[in-house]
């Protein structure tokens, strides 16, 4: 279990964490979703004890990582963004060292044969990490987190660099793990983090803006009645006839894609599906639909949600502003 | 600790450096070895050693100068100082590491000693507290070095900076000739390094030189300890 209370972490008068509490529970992946820069990386440092907290503490297993930092840390296996992979060392001295560093107690060969395994880097074991590709080094970097079986996992970014299909079966491990142990992983990937956690953290610019569990906070950012829609035509009318529809709430003419067709981002009430009704109209004017999905949040959209509660706030102002400037006017 | 030393050691074979290392001390003191005994006809090793100081003032700073820098280019840093062990184990273990490559080229003035056994009769008192002032010497190099590669990302900059601080600690003398208040000159006389090991090569065994020596090897593993706790709280 990790508990996390009132962290901050200053860099001057910079808060690059500030005021964080959270609480990750035995057997369940926790998300931490926020753009680069939001503070991620800083508060796993702290939690790994690699960098100390200004303000605030965080437990691991009930033990404070300052006050008591080589008991904690033996519980914990931390992948870092940058895998730390001595280039010169082959897969199998190297984790020949991390076991010894880590001072474990498991049976060296099996254990370290099982980890190979899990993470399926078998068949590299005698090679340079020098000439593995970034994949291989990737996981080379979660076989070392894994070493020692620790009951605490802390990922940042897990994923990055690897190919689809490499990233399903990362994040496949991650899951099955996450049953025995506490993951906490991090990611500026949405549907990432719904894919694999039990309990999602937004952070952004060094503060939560969201604590729930994923299925709660998916339905709070689900977009059903949402709409982006791609129709030719001219796109005043197609307009004027999307908002005669007696369930919208507003049009937004987001840009144009092609010659005569416009994307469209349309809002209806919460909860009203408006799909058939949009076709049923704009088929009737004889304005053909080129495309049409139900609107998921992008990153941005979902702080925006999270922060102002409203999505297209944001660029509706945008759009204005250009209004005003293709008029002759000032920003 | 043990297997940060390991690591480290099994990375100096893994690079020419440590190779390097070895065969210019043994090229060097071979050298000094000919030049001042050999074609002389003397048992005296005194310049042998005298001239061994200046040689390691250079190939030291090589030796050391990736030890901690390296870890802070590549980040392997966050696996060392998030994993359960002692930071004065680490540097220890850092230090030890290039230590033990050192005394591995020290031992060949040992050998000296032997060849010369064969031809007239040695000194073996001499030989040998010649080498226990190198090595406390060289351990003093050692650490000043791993000190000044924890400070810096950059191998260059470690090696360039270690040469450096190698070089006030040989002026020492120099420079505390010039000062002109009798107290300044005296304190920063007593630390000058190559007269305390000048005086070992003359064949006196002073425990206090020694204990300087220790002293000082230790004050650096301790500030060395101190530079990555430090990166903690920056």
């Amino acid at each position: 279990m990790i508990e996390v209370k009132n962290l901050t972490k200053s860099y001057g008068s910079k808060k690059a964490v500030n005021d964080i509490s959270f609480t990750a529970e035995g057997g369940q992946v926790l998300g931490f979703l926020g753009p680069n820069g939001a503070g991620k990386s800083t508060t796993m440092n702290i939690l790994t004890g690699y960098l100390s907290s200004t303000e605030g503490q965080a437990f691991i297993d009930g033990i404070d990582i300052l006050e008591d930092p080589i008991k904690a840390k033996k519980l914990i296996g931390y992948l870092p963004e940058q895998p730390p992979l001595y280039f010169d060392m082959t897969v199998n001295e190297y984790l020949d060292f991390v076991y010894g560093l880590k001072g474990c107690k498991l049976p060296r060969k099996s254990h370290l044969d099982e980890i190979c395994e899990i993470v399926k880097i078998t068949d590299v074991r005698k090679r340079l990490i020098k000439n593995l590709s970034k994949g291989y080094k990737q996981r080379v970097g979660f076989a070392q987190a894994l070493v020692g079986n620790p009951r605490v996992l802390i990922l940042d970014e897990p994923t990055v660099g690897l190919d689809p299909k490499q990233i399903i079966e990362i994040r496949t491990l991650i899951k099955r793990l996450g049953k025995n142990h506490t993951v906490i992983l991090s990611s500026h990937i949405l549907p990432e983090v719904q894919a694999v956690c039990d309990r999602i953290v937004v952070i952004n610019k060094g503060r939560i803006v969201a604590n729930d569990n994923t299925d709660t906070l998916a339905k709070n950012l689900s977009s059903d009645h949402k709409l982006v829609l791609h129709a030719e035509g001219s796109s005043d009318e197609i307009k004027k006839i999307l908002d005669s529809i007696p369930a919208m709430e507003r049009v937004f003419v987001a840009r144009q894609v092609e010659e005569k067709v416009h994307e469209y981002h349309l809002e209806a009430k919460e909860g009203v599906d408006i799909r058939r009704e949009v076709f049923k109209k704009l088929a009737a004017r004889n304005y053909p639909i080129l495309m049409m999905r139900s609107n998921e949040l992008t990153l941005e959209e979902v702080f925006l949600k999270l922060t102002t509660g409203d999505v297209y706030g944001g660029a509706e102002k945008i759009e204005q502003k250009f209004d005003r400037i293709s008029k002759g006017g000032n920003i | 600790m043990f297997a940060v030393l390991k690591r480290e050691l099994s990375a100096y074979f893994k690079s020419p450096i440590g190779y390097v290392f070895i065969a210019a001390t043994f090229l060097f003191s071979g050298f000094f070895f000919w030049s001042f005994s050999l074609s002389q006809g003397s048992t005296d090793v005194s310049g042998v050693f005298q001239g061994m100081f200046y040689v390691y003032m250079i190939f030291v700073p090589l030796l050391t100068m990736r030890l901690i820098a390296e870890d802070n280019r590549q980040k392997t840093d966050q696996l060392l100082l998030t994993a359960p062990v002692s930071l004065f184990g680490l540097v220890l273990g850092k230090f030890l590491s290039a230590y033990i490559i050192f005394l591995l080229g020290d031992l060949i003035m040992l050998i000296y000693g032997v060849v010369m056994s064969f031809y007239a009769s040695v000194n073996w008192a001499l030989i040998f507290g010649n080498f226990i002032a190198l090595a406390l010497a060289g351990g003093v190099l050692v650490s000043v070095g791993l000190f000044v590669s924890s400070l810096t990302e950059s191998q260059m900059i470690a090696a360039i900076g270690s040469f450096g601080a190698n070089l006030v600690l040989m002026l020492i003398t120099t420079i505390a000739s010039v000062i002109p208040w009798q107290i300044v000159k005296d304190i920063i006389s007593s630390l000058a390094i190559f007269d305390r090991y000048y005086e070992f090569t003359t064949g006196i065994f002073s425990f206090s030189n020694a204990f300087f020596f220790l002293s000082v090897m230790v004050i650096f593993l301790f500030l060395t300890v101190r530079v990555l706790e430090k990166r903690r709280w920056a």
